[in-house]
C-alpha cells in the first residue's frame, strides 16, 4: 500500500500516498484549528492569520512569499474551516523541495504590525464581498442561530466589528496557542518519493519547538435552536431558506449512509429535491447535505426562489424529509447514489490533490487510512437497514427553519 | 509528456477527437454545437438557455424520468448550457460506462422530445436566474460591460429578459433546434481511458447519419461603439471592470497577450495583486483576464472594494496597465511562463480539461496543438514579446463599467 506516515520528535506528523502514474503533486500543511478555537474578542482571527502567513516571515518578506511560489510555478492557496485550516501548494515534482521550505517558512510567520494593518483592509473587504452575496451571508447567520452559543457557530470571517477590534498581540496569542507541531499534518499526495519527502519535511520543521495538540473547547454535541427564524433582508432579490438538524459527527461510521441519504434527498440531478424543486421551476437553487465536525454533524438542506414561491416551497421541504423520515428510500434510489458516489470518487482521485484532501481528512479526523477501494467499498455497505438506523438516530423531520430575504414570516 | 490524440472528420462534417489516458479510471465526453445566444433573434433572448434546460427533459423513447434516471444509473455528471455562439454539451464518468454516455447523449443532443407541458417550469426557473443576478454583483457587472463593449449579436448573453423569456414558445426552441444543431461544426472530443476504434465506430453509427445544416453567420454591428456606464447599486462594495481590445487566438501575438496579462495577474507576485492587493490593501479580488473568440480578443480587469476605496483602486489599476510600457523584467516573465507550464502539465492528469482543452484547439484553430508546441510556444515568451504586444495594442480608452453606491471619475 502506498501510504505511509512519520511523526517527527517535536510531534509534527507528515502523511503521504504516492501515486506512480501522477505527473505532480500537492502538499499541504493541514493545522487542526479554525473558527470553532477562537474565543471572545478573537472572532475571525483563524482566517485573518491565515492571510498573514503570506505575509512574511524572518527570512522572507510578503513579496518574497510571492515571488518564490510564482518562480516555481507554484499552485498555491490556503483556506480557513471551522475546524481545519490548510496551506497547499500543487507543483511539478522538481519543485518539491522548494515548495516544502517555503511552506514550513511560513507556517512559522513574523506577524509584522505594519503588514497586519494592511491585510486587515483586505480582510473587510472580503466581509464586504460576502456581505453582497445574500447565499453566503445568509449560511453564516443561519449557523449562528443554529448553534446558538456552541463555538461551531463562530463566523469564520469575523465581523467588522470584531476584525476592526483585533490586535496583532491577540493574533499572535492565538498562533501560540494553536500552530504547535504536535497539531500539524503535513500531507503529500502525487509524483514524489516517501523517504525523501520525509527528510525535507523533517530538515525544515524538525527545528521547531516541541508542542503538544492543545485541547478544543466544548467538544460536544451542540444543542440547536429549534423552531423557525426569519432574518428579514430588504434589497435581496430572492428568498433564502435553510433547513438544519443534527446528523452523525465526523467520527461516526454510519456518516456513509448520511452522505448516501443527502444525495438521494438533494443531489442536482434526479433527487427528491429535484424532482420537487428544481423539476417544476419554482426555486432558483436547492440541496441537502451533511456537514460534519469533531463531536457534531448536521443534515441539511437549502432552497433559494423568488419570495412568493418560498413558503409553498418550504412546505415541501418539509413533506419530502417526513416521507424520508416515515417511508425510508427505496432500493432503486439507494443504488442510484451509490453509483453516482463511486463515479464522483474515482474522478476525484486521479488528481493529486484530490487524494491529498481525502487522505489527510480521514487521518486528522479519524486515524484512518482508505485507499479509493476502500472508500468505495464503504459506501457500497450502504443499505436500507443501515439508513433506517441513521434516521432513527437522526430524525430529519422537525429541522431548524432560517430564512433570510425580504421576507418577514415564513 | 503528451498523451496519444486522435482526430476524425465524418462526411457529414462531425468532428471527433479522442485523447487517450492509460493510467486513468474514468473518461470525460465535451460537445461543442454552433448553436450559442449570439444566434437568438433579440426579442427571443433567453431562448438558448431554456433549451438546454429543455434538452435533458426527455429525448428519443425516453421520457425526463427514465432519461434522468439512465444518466443516474451510470454516475454521468452532465451539463448542458449555452455560450456566445456555441452550446455545450458535457459530462464524465467511469470509464466503463462512456458507450452508454454517448448513446444517451446522442438522444439529447438530436432527438429531444422538448415536452410543452414542461416549458412553464423552465421558464419561472430562468426568471428567477435572472431575479437572483441582483445577488450576485460580480457577474452582473461583468455582464454589463460585456453589453456595452461587444457590439450585437457578440454582446448577447443566456439570461433574457422578463418579456422575452415570458414569450418563448415550444415552437421557438423546437425551430432554433432545426435552423441551427448540424453536424458540420459541431466538435465531439473525449479524453480518459478509450477504445479508439470502438469509439470512431459508436460515434459514426449515433451520429453519421445526422443530415448536413446550412451555416448561419451573424451580422455583426458595424457602427457599434463601446459605452462606458456607471451603475448606481446600494451595495457594500463597488465594483470595478474594464475592457481593452486585444487578439484572437489565431493571431501571432496571441501568447504575446498571455504572457501580458500573466505579468499583470498570473500569480500572487503579479503586479495587479501586488499593488492593489498586497501593498495597498484595496480589494479581496483584482485580476485581469484574456478573453477570446475566433476573430477577436478582449483583455478585461476587475476588482471589487468598498465605495470610499473605489476610485483608488481604478486609479492604481489602470496606471498598472500603463505602466507596462515601461518595460517588463525578465523575472515576471519566467514566472509567468513558470505558471503556464505547470497548468499545462496538470492539465493532463484531468480527463474533463483534456477534452475540453482539445476541443477548443479544433474550434479555433482547425488542429489539436501537441503538447511540445505549446510548451515551445510558452518557451518563447520573452520581455521583447510582451513588449511588442503592448506596442501594438497600447492601453488606451478602455471601456469602464462600474456598479456601486457613487459614481468613478474615468479618465
Amino acid at each position: 500500500m502506498p501510504f505511509h506516515t512519520h511523526r517527527l520528535p517535536n510531534g509534527l506528523e507528515i502523511i503521504g500516498e504516492t501515486l506512480p502514474t501522477s505527473r505532480s503533486v500537492g502538499v499541504g500543511f493541514y493545522v487542526r484549528t479554525g473558527s470553532r478555537d477562537e474565543v471572545g474578542p478573537e472572532s475571525g482571527v483563524s482566517h485573518f492569520l491565515e492571510h498573514m502567513l503570506f505575509k512574511g516571515t524572518p527570512n522572507r518578506s510578503a513579496l518574497d512569499v510571492n515571488l518564490h511560489f510564482d518562480r516555481i510555478g507554484a499552485k498555491s492557496n490556503a483556506y480557513t474551516e471551522y475546524e481545519t485550516t490548510v496551506y497547499y501548494t500543487a507543483v511539478l515534482p522538481e519543485y518539491l523541495p522548494t515548495s516544502v521550505d517555503i511552506l514550513a517558512d511560513i507556517l512559522r510567520p513574523s506577524l509584522r504590525q505594519e503588514d497586519f494593518d494592511t491585510e486587515k483592509q483586505v480582510i473587510l473587504e472580503e466581509i464586504g464581498m460576502y456581505a453582497d452575496m445574500p447565499p453566503f451571508d445568509a449560511s453564516d447567520k443561519a449557523r449562528k442561530i443554529y448553534f446558538a452559543n456552541h463555538p461551531l457557530g463562530n463566523s469564520i470571517l469575523g465581523s467588522v466589528e470584531s476584525i476592526t477590534a483585533l490586535t496583532r498581540d491577540q493574533m499572535q496569542t492565538y498562533f501560540d496557542r494553536r500552530y504547535a507541531a504536535g497539531n500539524l499534518v503535513v500531507a503529500a499526495a502525487g509524483a514524489f518519493d516517501w523517504a525523501n519527502f520525509v527528510e525535507l519535511v523533517t530538515a525544515k520543521c524538525g527545528p521547531w519547538t516541541a508542542g503538544g495538540q492543545p485541547p478544543r473547547t466544548q467538544l460536544t454535541p451542540a444543542k440547536p435552536t429549534s423552531g423557525s427564524h426569519v432574518i428579514v433582508k430588504e434589497g435581496v432579490s430572492q428568498e433564502h431558506v435553510m433547513v438544519m438538524a443534527p446528523g452523525p459527527a465526523v467520527e461516526d461510521p454510519i456518516r456513509y449512509s448520511a452522505d448516501v441519504l443527502s444525495t438521494i434527498i438533494g443531489d442536482d440531478t434526479g433527487s427528491r429535491f429535484y424532482w420537487e424543486l428544481t423539476h417544476p421551476g419554482t426555486v432558483e437553487a436547492s440541496g441537502y447535505g451533511i456537514d460534519t465536525n469533531q463531536a457534531n454533524g448536521t443534515l441539511g438542506g437549502y432552497f433559494s426562489s423568488d419570495p412568493d414561491n418560498a413558503k409553498e416551497n418550504l412546505a415541501t421541504v418539509h413533506k419530502i424529509l417526513r416521507d424520508v423520515q416515515k417511508n425510508g428510500v427505496t432500493a432503486e434510489e439507494l443504488a442510484v447514489a451509490k453509483s453516482k458516489i463511486a463515479s464522483r470518487l474515482v474522478r476525484r482521485s486521479e488528481r493529486p490533490m484530490g487524494r491529498m484532501g481525502a487522505i489527510a481528512s480521514a487521518w486528522i479526523n479519524n486515524r484512518e487510512f482508505d485507499d479509493i477501494d476502500t472508500e468505495l467499498n464503504r459506501y457500497e455497505a450502504v443499505t436500507p437497514a443501515s439508513i433506517r438506523d441513521l434516521l432513527t438516530r437522526f430524525p430529519i423531520d422537525a429541522p431548524t427553519v432560517v430564512a433570510y430575504g425580504p421576507l418577514s414570516s415564513i | 509528456m503528451s498523451n496519444t490524440v486522435h482526430t476524425h472528420t465524418f462526411p457529414n462534417g462531425l468532428t471527433l477527437l479522442a485523447e487517450s489516458m492509460d493510467f486513468v479510471r474514468s473518461a470525460a465526453v465535451y460537445f461543442l454545437i454552433p448553436a450559442g445566444c449570439a444566434h437568438e433573434a433579440p426579442e427571443d433572448a433567453g431562448l438558448a438557455s431554456a433549451l438546454a434546460e429543455m434538452l435533458p427533459r426527455g429525448a428519443g423513447d425516453r421520457d425526463t424520468e427514465a432519461l434522468m434516471l439512465a444518466f443516474d444509473s451510470l454516475g454521468i455528471d452532465h451539463n448542458e448550457g449555452p455560450g456566445l455562439l456555441n452550446m455545450f454539451a458535457s459530462g464524465s464518468t467511469v470509464a466503463k460506462n462512456l458507450p452508454q454516455a454517448l448513446d444517451l447523449f446522442a438522444d439529447v443532443l438530436l432527438r429531444p422530445q422538448l415536452p410543452k407541458d414542461d416549458l412553464p417550469a423552465v421558464q419561472s426557473q430562468l426568471l428567477q436566474d435572472l431575479q437572483s443576478l441582483d445577488d450576485s454583483p460580480q457577474e452582473q457587472v461583468m455582464l454589463e460591460l460585456q453589453r456595452r463593449y461587444y457590439p450585437s449579436p457578440l454582446n448577447a448573453d443566456r439570461y433574457g429578459t422578463e418579456e422575452t423569456l415570458k414569450s418563448l414558445t415550444v415552437k421557438k426552441l423546437r425551430a432554433f433546434h432545426q435552423r441551427l444543431f448540424r453536424p458540420n461544426g459541431t466538435i465531439i472530443s473525449v479524453a480518459g481511458r478509450i477504445d479508439w476504434p470502438k469509439l470512431k465506430d459508436q460515434v459514426e453509427r449515433l451520429f453519421g447519419g445526422w443530415p448536413v445544416g446550412e451555416k448561419h453567420g451573424l451580422t455583426i454591428d458595424p457602427a457599434h461603439k463601446p459605452q462606458s456606464v456607471h451603475l448606481t447599486k446600494d451595495k457594500q462594495q463597488t465594483q470595478i471592470t474594464f475592457a481593452f481590445p486585444s487578439v484572437s487566438v489565431t493571431d501571432p501575438l496571441y501568447f504575446a497577450a498571455k504572457g501580458t496579462v500573466g505579468v499583470l495577474s498570473s500569480g500572487m507576485s503579479s503586479r495587479l495583486f501586488t499593488e492593489v492587493r498586497e501593498k495597498r490593501g484595496l480589494c479581496y479580488s483584482v485580476y485581469a483576464s484574456h478573453e477570446a473568440m475566433k476573430d477577436r480578443g478582449t483583455i478585461v480587469g476587475y476588482s471589487g472594494t468598498r465605495p470610499e476605496r473605489a476610485q483608488e483602486t481604478l486609479d492604481v489599476m489602470l496606471a498598472e496597465f500603463n505602466k507596462l510600457r515601461d518595460g517588463v523584467q525578465q523575472d515576471e516573465i519566467d514566472r509567468t511562463k513558470a505558471g503556464l507550464k505547470t497548468s499545462l502539465i496538470m492539465q493532463q492528469e484531468s480527463t474533463s480539461a483534456r477534452a475540453g482543452a482539445i476541443a477548443r484547439d479544433w474550434y479555433y484553430l482547425g488542429r489539436v496543438r501537441s503538447f511540445d508546441e505549446i510548451q515551445h510556444e510558452i518557451d518563447s515568451l520573452s520581455p521583447r514579446s510582451v513588449m511588442d504586444y503592448v506596442d501594438a495594442f497600447p492601453f488606451r480608452d478602455p471601456t469602464i463599467v462600474t456598479l456601486g453606491p457613487a459614481e468613478l471619475k474615468r479618465p
